[in-house]
């Protein structure tokens, strides 16, 4: 039990830095409303009011987020090969080309079909 | 920290019929890419072709040099004598598919537009085609390759997305009925993704209980381990609903019946045979070599399901109107008769060996007709495209007899009559359920196959004794795919009704070894 105090005692640190922010900022902060501050932020579009019949939205934005996630799923998987690069040696190495070529087959594919233009 | 982490061995001969069509889906990605939209269809379809060639000849080649007895990738992959017979099965059920699939009009030309757009009127127009068609059948192949032969459940679960993923596009591009086809995919995919975290979860559960993944060991463990009972009867019971639910076994049949329906119909035969046989493949082997010491739990629970699965499916398959949801509910039939043979199984190898086989040589039988009667489907057509209502069927054996009388054909294999391959079949399976003693549940599927027979036959009845309809639809002249296609369905199932011996040799040789652990 005596290991898990600090864990407790960060828990009780960090949730007391979260309310004391969090009340604190109304009194001390200043107060400049504008427009900009009701808008939603990076989601996109406005969700009221609802356009007839739905609407037409642009997909832009959650092509390239979708993109962006792929190739960053890729990376996740170099960081532990890059960690111990050496001590899987030769087949370890030519596993990792495999899977990059394989994720450079697809970019290829995005990139011919035009999913990185943004227009 | 200078110690080397060895290098795991992969045998890269044993998995060869695999790598070659993975290979020649990302040649096809790369084919998508960079070659000129006019000329993409006339490159995709040999490279398509050619691969699950290749990969079929590399299969026989090792069959015959000597099927392995050991599980392949460190044991993660058993490529044994089952997983070779399901391959070899699924390839060729592939090579067929792909010739539907090759013939204009099925699919869309930008299946992004809003049905009925005028987005939509102008990509037709243009002649824009999906032709990365081709590459996801070939991922979809892959997967149906790897799922069956993964004896590791994580393998399994990987082989079970890469089989589903593309499979949940493919429904959504169906040409005509946009709606229903993108319906198809959107329930397809919620309700699959939903079934994949069953069976991801079960996995979790069952690693937590035997500390491996790997089905040998986990199959070792039981019994050994103690005071963990729940964990290992969640985690088996989640991975069932999983495996349950691709196979389309009540009570997770629900998307069957729409999912047929919506998916373009090539699309639908490559999935009532493929995916069937491949779900099949892994049901077995993680409930034998995993789970089978545990078979006093799952059995009584198999055997509520076959029943509920052969009663549902016949008694719905009457009420329905629609021939590709008929079909559906048929598939959905046959698939608790297969589930007897997997509830046949006993502690004897020889008795494995007879269900096991029985399986196999009904999967063959019952794929080759499911894709001959959906390619016969593709050819009746009216001027909205395919003509799925029954009423619109009427008559056919008066206008086009050769036709109707080759569906007809195929629908007497499914009910299992005699001197077609549904019969030999059906009496494999049964026959191995009787010496396994599950006596009551062979009358509930002999029962359940009268019913079945009774729609089967109101087709045939409804074909050549009423009266055309003056605007009754038209049979399209078939292409040399189709055509191709329905000879081969018709053949295999008069071969395997007649003389079914070789095959059934072939699926015993194959059982013989049961599955490596």
């Amino acid at each position: 039990m005596q290991l898990y105090v600090p864990i407790l005692v960060l828990a009780v640190l960090a949730a007391g830095f979260a309310v004391f922010s969090v009340s604190i900022a109304p009194f001390t902060g200043p107060k400049r409303w504008n427009r900009a501050k009701l808008d939603a932020y990076e989601c996109g579009i406005e969700p009221t009011p609802q356009p007839v019949g739905g609407g037409r939205f642009p997909l832009k934005y959650m092509i390239t987020a979708m993109l962006f996630i792929v190739f960053d799923i890729e990376i996740i998987f170099l960081y532990p090969w890059a960690v111990a690069f050496d001590k899987l040696g030769l087949f370890g190495l030519v596993e990792m080309v495999l899977f990059i070529v394989t994720v450079l087959v697809a970019y290829a594919y995005v990139w011919r079909r035009r999913g990185l233009d943004w227009d | 920290m200078n110690g080397t982490i060895p290098a795991p061995t992969i045998e890269y001969g044993m998995l060869a019929p695999m790598l070659v069509v993975f290979g020649a889906a990302i040649v096809g990605v790369l084919v998508e890419a960079f070659a000129p939209r006019y000329l993409r269809s006339a490159i995709h379809l040999p490279i398509t072709l050619l691969s699950l060639l290749i990969s079929f000849v590399l299969i026989v080649w090792q069959w015959v040099e000597g099927v392995p007895t050991k599980a392949a990738a460190m044991g993660a992959i058993a490529v044994d004598g089952p997983a070779m017979f399901i391959w070899g099965t699924i390839l060729v059920l592939a090579f067929v598919s792909v010739l539907l699939i090759k013939d204009e009009g099925h699919f869309v030309g930008a299946a992004a537009a809003v049905p009925g757009s005028a987005e939509e009127e102008q990509a037709l127009y243009e002649g824009a085609a999906h032709t990365e068609v081709y590459p996801l059948v070939l991922f979809a192949v892959g997967g149906m390759m790897l799922f069956p032969a993964a004896n590791d459940l994580l393998i399994a679960f990987v082989g079970l997305e890469v089989m589903s993923l593309p499979l949940y596009l493919l429904c959504g591009l169906a040409r005509r009925r946009r709606l229903l086809s993108q319906e198809a995919a959107m329930k397809y995919f919620l309700l699959g993704a939903f079934s994949s975290a069953f069976f991801l979860y079960g996995t979790a559960m069952i690693y937590g209980y035997a500390n491996s993944l790997d089905l040998a060991e986990i199959g070792a463990s039981l019994g050994v381990v103690g005071g963990q009972d729940m964990l290992l009867y969640i985690g088996g019971a989640m991975i069932g609903v999983g495996l349950l639910f691709k196979i389309g076994a009540a009570p997770f049949q629900a998307w069957k019946p729409d999912v047929y329906q919506g998916a373009p119909t090539p699309i639908t035969a490559l999935m009532a045979s493929g995916t069937l046989i491949a779900a099949f493949g892994a049901l077995l082997r993680v409930f034998w070599v995993a789970l089978g010491g545990l078979d006093w739990n799952w059995r009584p629970v198999f055997y509520g399901v076959a029943i509920l699965t052969m009663l549902g499916g016949a008694i719905f398959a009457i009420t329905q109107t629609d021939i590709k949801r008929m079909l559906a509910y048929s598939s959905i039939a046959h698939g608790g008769f297969l589930l007897i043979g997997v509830i046949a199984t006993g502690s004897a190898p020889a008795q494995n060996t007879s269900a096991l086989s029985g399986i196999l040589f009904y999967l063959v039988a019952y794929g080759f007709t499911t894709v001959g009667a959906f390619a016969v489907v593709t050819m009746v057509r009216d001027a909205g495209g395919e003509a799925w209502h029954l009423s619109r069927w009427a008559g056919l054996g008066k206008r086009s007899p050769l036709l109707a009388g080759v569906f007809a054909f195929f629908l007497l294999a499914f009910a299992g009559i005699p001197l077609t391959s549904g019969f030999f079949g059906k009496y494999a399976v049964f026959q191995a359920a009787v010496t396994g003693g599950a006596l009551p549940l062979v009358i509930v599927g002999a029962v359940a196959s009268a019913v079945a027979a009774f729609f089967y036959v109101r087709v045939i009845v409804l074909m050549f004794f009423s009266d055309p309809a003056a605007d009754g639809p038209s049979v399209v002249l078939p292409s040399r795919g189709t055509a191709a296609v329905v000879g081969l369905a018709a053949l295999a199932t008069v071969v395997l009704g007649v003389f079914p011996q070789p095959v059934l040799d072939l699926a015993h040789s194959a059982a013989q070894s049961l599955f490596v652990r």
